[in-house]
């Protein structure tokens, strides 16, 4: 037979209940209120000054056939294919040689690392305009060593260039990831493989990378979404040129939003945007099947 | 060569590796100290950061106000009035829920769990604009407290999940003994939890404190009267407002608002590493 709890004990007996209701209320109120306002905007034709007069597919449809749109969609992966991949392999690599036992790891481990405390700021972005400047520091030194100056800003490929170097200067929180997941690796594993023979890159790719594989797919999948909404690069030191060629999708979903006020589009495009990316969040979660070695489990 | 030969051979190849890589990420910051004190035909013509002729308006413009309603050390004092309630809100907020989720069982529980981590994924790009229309219906637009307030609430999710991680290496022994001594939930939370944690929720707090400070969206969102103005805005108006640009002001105004900062990490280096570190690995 159940028995009728009393209040006092439905209380004491989830105490814990009680210690996330502030996280709970906050949930509701500032992500899942707004993310289910967000798609149901994204459906109207909502203008922050004039409301909604119209309701339906009419944003989607204009983001799959109006060419901005599709071209900052384009340029976003564009971005993200680039920067993902080298900020994760500079990572590594780096990691990799601080990991041999050398004096003064500390220091070099600081000095990489202050790019990533300080580059999220507009300082920062400064800075990055005046040495991609024309006549800035890049410049000064390629020629300096007889190459041609490269009109950074001014070509397409240029300007991409600048914001995704902006970010892989910045590999130090997740070279900090990789190097305490080396650490855990055994040495024994290295002398074992030394004895029979095998050389510093194939212990690399042999050993290190299939253990670690875990850390390189959970800093694949941060690094992933953060580039993805990657928006004071583009829009600071690039602003979204020239001709639109580092106009990446977040920087129009700003615009839309805040500078025309149309709400409606500004979701829309959003929730494209967070579509794409859970689309490639589960791409790698199924894939980390075929890749990512968890010790726990036998094999792969 | 034998073994010894091509060991040290190596080593010396990897140092080589580190120096060039090291110098390369910090080059640019060294170069905007010199900068600073350069004309703007020197900034553009050496890559040598010592100046040769220093100069000092730089640092004599940086300070002038802007309109009369705003200067550097205003917009500095402005993010800091932003920085330091939501790093506190924060760190309570965060503990108490990490609190609840790695040490108690209720109901629906496992639930909540999951979609507070799903939260960690949610891009902040989709919640902006219908976030924006939220807090300007309740007239909190052009005021700190979009801001500010929804911390209080736990809402940046990745401290509850870095604490939880914490909380799961922390042995229960202690709490059980001081339940059998007689202390409540809160009272064990206060005593036992909170002075354990203390390494983590520096980490908790010196990263909140450096994101906060860098952050450009949400300033840019929310704040339209210059007055209010925090450092990052006020630094993108100054560049984006230029005539006749003087880089060494802009870069000297740059400088200056990330000394906090750097200060803040050379305290404390040890902490963000750690904190990284284990947001990231283990679990």
């Amino acid at each position: 037979m159940k028995q009728k709890k009393g209040f006092s004990k439905v209380l004491t007996e989830n105490v814990g209940f009680w210690f996330v209701v502030p996280w709970l209320i906050g949930f509701l109120m500032f992500k899942v209120y707004p993310f289910a306002s967000s798609l149901y905007y994204s459906f109207t034709n909502y203008d922050l000054f004039t409301g909604i007069s119209k309701y339906g597919m009419m944003n989607y449809k204009t983001i799959f056939t109006d060419e901005d749109i599709l071209r900052a969609f384009q340029v976003t992966f564009k971005y993200a294919i680039f920067d993902v991949p080298l900020k994760l392999a500079f990572a590594l690599f780096i990691a990799y040689i601080l990991n041999f036992k050398l004096k003064g790891v500390n220091f070099f481990r600081t000095a990489y690392y202050i790019p990533s405390i300080l580059g999220g700021s507009i300082a920062i972005a400064i800075l990055w305009r005046a040495v991609f400047n024309t006549d800035g520091l890049i410049n000064t030194v390629i020629t300096a060593f007889g190459a041609e100056k490269i009109n950074w800003m001014a070509s397409a490929n240029g300007a991409l260039t600048v914001i995704v170097l902006l970010r892989v200067w910045q590999f130090g929180s997740a070279m900090v990831i990789f190097l305490a997941a080396l650490k855990g690796v055994s040495e024994d594993l290295y002398e074992a493989a030394s004895i029979d023979g095998a050389g510093k890159w194939t212990q690399f790719f042999k050993i290190t990378v299939p253990l670690i594989t875990p850390v390189i797919f959970y800093n694949l999948i941060t690094q992933l979404c953060q580039a993805f909404q990657e928006f004071n690069g583009p829009f600071l030191v690039t602003k979204g040129g020239p001709n639109g060629a580092t106009t990446l999708i977040s920087i129009l979903i700003y615009n839309n939003a805040f500078l025309r006020h149309k709400m409606g589009m500004a979701s829309a495009q959003a929730w494209v945007l967070f579509v794409i990316v859970c689309v490639l969040t589960a791409v790698a979660f199924v894939s980390q099947k075929k890749w990512v070695y968890y010790s726990d489990e036998d094999g792969r | 060569m034998t073994r010894e030969q091509r060991r040290k051979i190596s080593t010396v190849i990897r140092y080589v590796l580190l120096v060039a890589v090291g110098f390369i990420m910090v080059y640019p910051l060294i170069w905007m100290v010199g900068a600073t004190f350069k004309t703007n035909s020197e900034i553009f013509t050496s890559a040598w950061f010592w100046p040769k002729n220093p100069v000092f308006d730089g640092y004599d413009n940086a300070f002038k106000s802007y309109g009369g309603k705003i200067n550097l050390l205003t917009s500095m004092l402005n993010t800091y009035k932003i920085v330091l309630p939501k790093v506190v809100f924060t760190i309570v907020s965060a503990t108490i829920t990490a609190y609840g989720f790695a040490r108690f069982d209720f109901k629906g529980k496992g639930i909540m769990f999951s979609l507070m981590m799903a939260t960690l994924f949610l891009p902040q790009v989709v919640l902006n604009a219908p976030q924006y229309i939220m807090f300007n219906k309740w007239g909190w637009t052009n005021s700190y407290l979009p801001l500010v307030i929804p911390s209080l609430f736990a809402a940046d999710t990745y401290f509850v999940f870095m604490l939880i991680q914490f909380l799961r290496g922390v042995p229960k022994e202690l709490e059980e003994a001081a339940k059998i001594d007689g202390c409540n939930a809160i009272k064990t939370l206060w005593y036992v939890i909170v002075p354990m944690l203390k390494p983590s929720l520096v980490s908790c707090a010196l990263f909140q404190f450096m994101w906060t400070s860098n952050d450009f969206m949400g300033p840019l969102i929310y704040i339209s009267d210059m007055d209010k103005y925090t450092n990052s805005i006020y630094l993108r108006m100054s560049m984006d407002g230029d005539v006749g640009f003087q880089w060494n002001r802009i870069l000297a105004m740059s400088l200056i608002s990330i000394i906090p900062s750097l200060i803040v990490f050379f305290c404390a280096q040890d902490s963000f590493i750690d904190g990284i570190a284990a947001g990231g690995v283990k679990g």
